[in-house]
C-alpha cells in the first residue's frame, strides 16, 4: 500500500498563547512546537498498515522549513520518506489554502497512493477541515474522527466517533482517514531511527514549484480581531467538612448560580 | 439568503439544530435576509413543519433513495446542486460531529473556505462576522468572509434556541441524481454508546473526574453524580483518560473536548493549562479539590478544599432530596 500522512507543526498543549496585538498573530517565541498529536495517531496507523500488509509510508508537511523537524521525528518513527511542501505564509486558519496545496501535489507529483491520513484536527488552528476539504478537491470518499480502521483489498471499514456513539463507515480506496485519540498507541523513535533520520534528505516542493497562483491561494477568510479569553476570576473557596461543604455547594448552585 | 444545514441522524434532529436555526434567524433579520433550512433524506416533511416554527420561511428537502444513511461525498453532492441553485449569501452548519465532517467538504466544492467552531455570530458594517476560539480556547479570533458563500459551523451549547412560534412556510422538495461514484463513504450502523450516553458536547451540566478520582472504579461515584442531574455527562481530565480509567470520548481539554455547559464539576482536577482551555468557556465551574492551591480553585465560582470520596456522598443526597422537591 502506498500510504500518505500529512502532518502540521504545532505549539504544544501546555503552551499558554500569547497575542502580538499589532500583527495580529500569537507570539511564536518561546513556544514549544511539537507534531500535532492527533497526527502522531495517523503516523502509527500508517506504519501498521505497512507492517501489515508492506507498501510505503511517505510524510507530508505543508509549511515552512521549520517543519523538517517534525517531517524527521516522522522518519524516526519508521517513515520511509518525508517531504515539505513548502508554504511560507503565516497561519491564516484558512484550510482550503492547505488544502489546495496538497490536491495540487498528489495531482501532479504524488498521483500513486492508496490511503491519505491526517490527524483529525490540527492542535492550534482546530479547524478540522483539511480533510475533508482534500477528498472533495480530490474527489475522494472520507471517513473522519476514527478510532477503527480495517482495510481489505481496495475497500475499507471504519469506525467514527461522533455524538455519544460511534458509527460504522464502509468505504472505497483510495480514501481520506483522520485519526482520533483511541486509534492506536503511537510508538516511540528508536535509537536507530533517528540516526536514519539525520542521514535522510527531505525534498522540498514550493507552492511555485506546484504551480499555485497568487488566486489559487487567496485568503478566504479576513481575520477582524484576535483577543485572548476572559480570564475568569476566583470565586469563594471554603474548607468545610465534607457535609456542611455539600450543603454550601448544593445553596450555591441553587440560589447564586441558579443552575439547577 | 442564510441556509442553515439540519442534521437528522436516525430520523432525529437534536436540540442544537434549532439553537443554529434560532442564530440564523437573528443574523438573517438584522441582514434584512430570508432563512430558510435544508433536510436530507426520505420522509422528513414532518420535520420541515417544525423548522418553520424556528423562523425557517423555506425548507428544502433533498430526497434520494440512496440518502437514507449518511455518506459525506453523497451529501456534499446534494448541498453543492442546492447552492448552486438558491445561491445563499450565508451557509450555517452545526459544529457537530457531522457538521464538522460536511461543511469542510461543502465550502471546498464551492471554493471557499469555512469558519470551524464559531461561539459568536454578528453584523458588522453589513457584513457577518463571527468569533471562533482557536488554541482551544486560548485564543478567540474574529473573522469576516472574503468569497461567497460565507460558510460557518456553529458550536453546539452556545446559541439560545427562540421560542418556537407559529410560523408556517413552504416546502421545497428536490428529487437529486447523485453520480455513483458520490457513494464511496457510507454510513452502513449506528453503533450506540454506554446505554446511549449523553455526549460533553451537549450537556448542560458536566461532573468530570482526574487524577484524585484515583481508580477507573470511582468513576462510578460521578456516573451516579450525572444520574442525579438534568441532562448532564460525565467528564474526564487527560490525566484520567491516559490511565485508562475512562474512555476518551469523555476527555475535556485539548487534546479532548472543548465545552460550554451551564455547568462544570471538576473533581480531583488540577486545572492544568490544556483542560483549562477546554473548559473555560463553561458558565459557572465548581471543583472539589484536596490542593488548596491546585489551579482550579483559583478560577472556579464555587470551590472546595476537601477529600472528594467524602464530599460526593452528601452532596449527592442534597441534591437528590432538593432536585425531587
Amino acid at each position: 500500500m502506498n500510504l500518505f500522512v500529512f502532518v502540521k507543526r504545532v505549539p504544544d498543549t501546555e503552551s499558554k498563547i500569547k497575542i502580538d496585538h499589532e500583527k495580529r498573530t500569537i507570539v511564536e517565541e518561546g513556544l514549544n512546537f511539537v507534531l500535532s498529536p492527533y497526527d502522531e495517531y495517523a503516523v502509527e496507523e500508517a506504519l501498521r498498515l505497512r507492517e501489515a500488509k508492506g507498501g510505503r509510508v511517505v510524510i507530508f508537511s505543508v509549511g515552512a522549513e521549520t517543519s523538517k523537524v517534525i517531517l524527521k521525528k516522522c522518519l524516526a518513527m519508521g517513515a520511509d520518506d518525508a517531504v515539505l511542501l513548502k508554504d511560507e505564509a503565516p497561519e491564516s486558519y484558512d484550510g482550503l489554502r492547505t488544502s489546495k496545496v496538497i490536491a495540487k501535489a498528489l495531482q501532479t507529483k504524488f498521483k500513486d497512493f492508496d490511503l491519505l491520513l491526517f490527524g483529525r484536527q490540527s492542535m492550534g488552528a482546530d479547524n478540522a477541515q483539511v480533510p475533508s476539504m482534500t477528498a472533495e478537491l480530490l474527489g475522494l470518499p472520507q471517513v473522519n474522527v476514527v478510532t477503527k480502521l480495517e482495510i481489505e483489498g481496495n475497500r475499507g471499514t471504519a469506525e467514527r466517533e461522533i455524538e455519544g456513539a460511534s458509527e460504522k463507515v464502509s468505504f472505497s480506496l483510495p480514501a481520506v482517514i483522520s485519526a482520533q485519540k483511541g486509534l492506536n498507541e503511537p510508538r516511540y523513535e528508536t535509537l536507530k531511527g533517528i540516526m536514519a533520520a539525520k542521514r535522510k534528505e527531505i525534498p522540498v516542493l514550493t507552492v511555485e514549484d506546484l504551480g499555485l497562483s497568487a488566486a489559487d491561494l487567496a485568503p478566504q477568510l479576513k481575520m477582524t480581531g484576535l483577543e485572548s479569553p476572559p480570564v475568569r476570576q476566583a470565586g469563594t473557596v471554603i474548607d468545610d467538612e465534607p457535609v456542611i461543604a455539600a450543603k454550601k455547594i448544593v445553596e450555591f448552585l441553587r440560589e447564586k448560580a441558579k443552575v439547577i | 439568503m442564510i441556509l442553515v444545514f439540519i442534521e437528522v441522524r436516525d430520523g432525529q434532529i437534536k436540540k442544537y439544530n434549532l439553537e443554529i436555526l434560532s442564530e440564523g434567524k437573528r443574523r438573517a433579520d438584522e441582514l434584512g435576509v430570508n432563512l430558510e433550512a435544508v433536510l436530507i433524506g426520505p420522509n422528513l416533511e414532518g420535520q420541515a413543519e417544525d423548522l418553520f416554527t424556528y423562523g425557517a420561511k423555506k425548507v428544502h428537502l433533498l430526497e434520494h433513495p440512496q440518502l437514507s444513511s449518511y455518506s459525506p461525498s453523497a451529501y456534499t453532492a446534494a448541498l453543492l446542486q442546492l447552492l448552486e441553485e438558491v445561491k445563499p449569501a450565508v451557509v450555517l452548519f452545526p459544529a457537530s460531529s457531522m457538521g464538522k465532517d460536511l461543511a469542510p467538504r461543502v465550502a471546498a466544492g464551492a471554493g471557499v473556505g469555512v469558519a470551524s467552531d464559531c461561539i459568536r455570530t454578528s453584523v458588522e458594517e453589513g457584513q457577518l462576522e463571527v468569533v471562533r476560539p482557536i488554541y482551544a480556547g486560548k485564543a478567540l479570533a474574529a473573522f469576516r468572509f472574503n468569497s461567497s458563500p460565507a460558510v460557518a459551523t456553529l458550536r453546539p451549547n452556545v446559541f439560545p434556541a427562540m421560542e418556537p412560534s407559529d410560523q408556517k412556510g413552504e416546502i421545497s422538495k428536490k428529487e437529486l441524481s447523485i453520480p455513483e461514484d458520490r457513494f464511496g463513504d457510507r454510513v452502513d450502523e449506528y453503533l450506540k454508546g454506554e446505554g446511549a450516553e449523553l455526549d460533553v458536547t451537549e450537556a448542560d451540566i458536566i461532573v468530570s473526574g482526574g487524577r484524585g478520582m484515583k481508580g477507573p472504579e470511582n468513576f462510578a461515584l460521578l456516573k451516579e453524580l450525572a444520574a442525579i442531574l438534568p441532562h448532564a455527562a460525565v467528564g474526564a481530565s487527560r490525566a484520567a483518560v491516559d490511565s485508562e480509567w475512562i474512555g476518551h470520548q469523555h476527555q475535556v481539554g485539548q487534546t479532548g473536548k472543548t465545552v460550554s455547559p451551564n455547568l462544570y464539576m471538576a473533581f480531583g482536577i488540577s486545572g492544568a493549562i490544556q483542560h483549562v482551555a477546554g473548559m473555560s468557556s463553561s458558565k459557572v465551574i465548581v471543583a472539589v479539590n484536596k490542593d488548596s492551591e491546585a489551579p482550579i480553585l483559583k478560577m472556579a465560582d464555587f470551590g472546595v478544599v476537601g477529600d472528594l470520596f467524602q464530599v460526593i456522598p452528601p452532596l449527592k443526597e442534597e441534591l437528590k432530596r432538593l432536585l425531587s422537591e
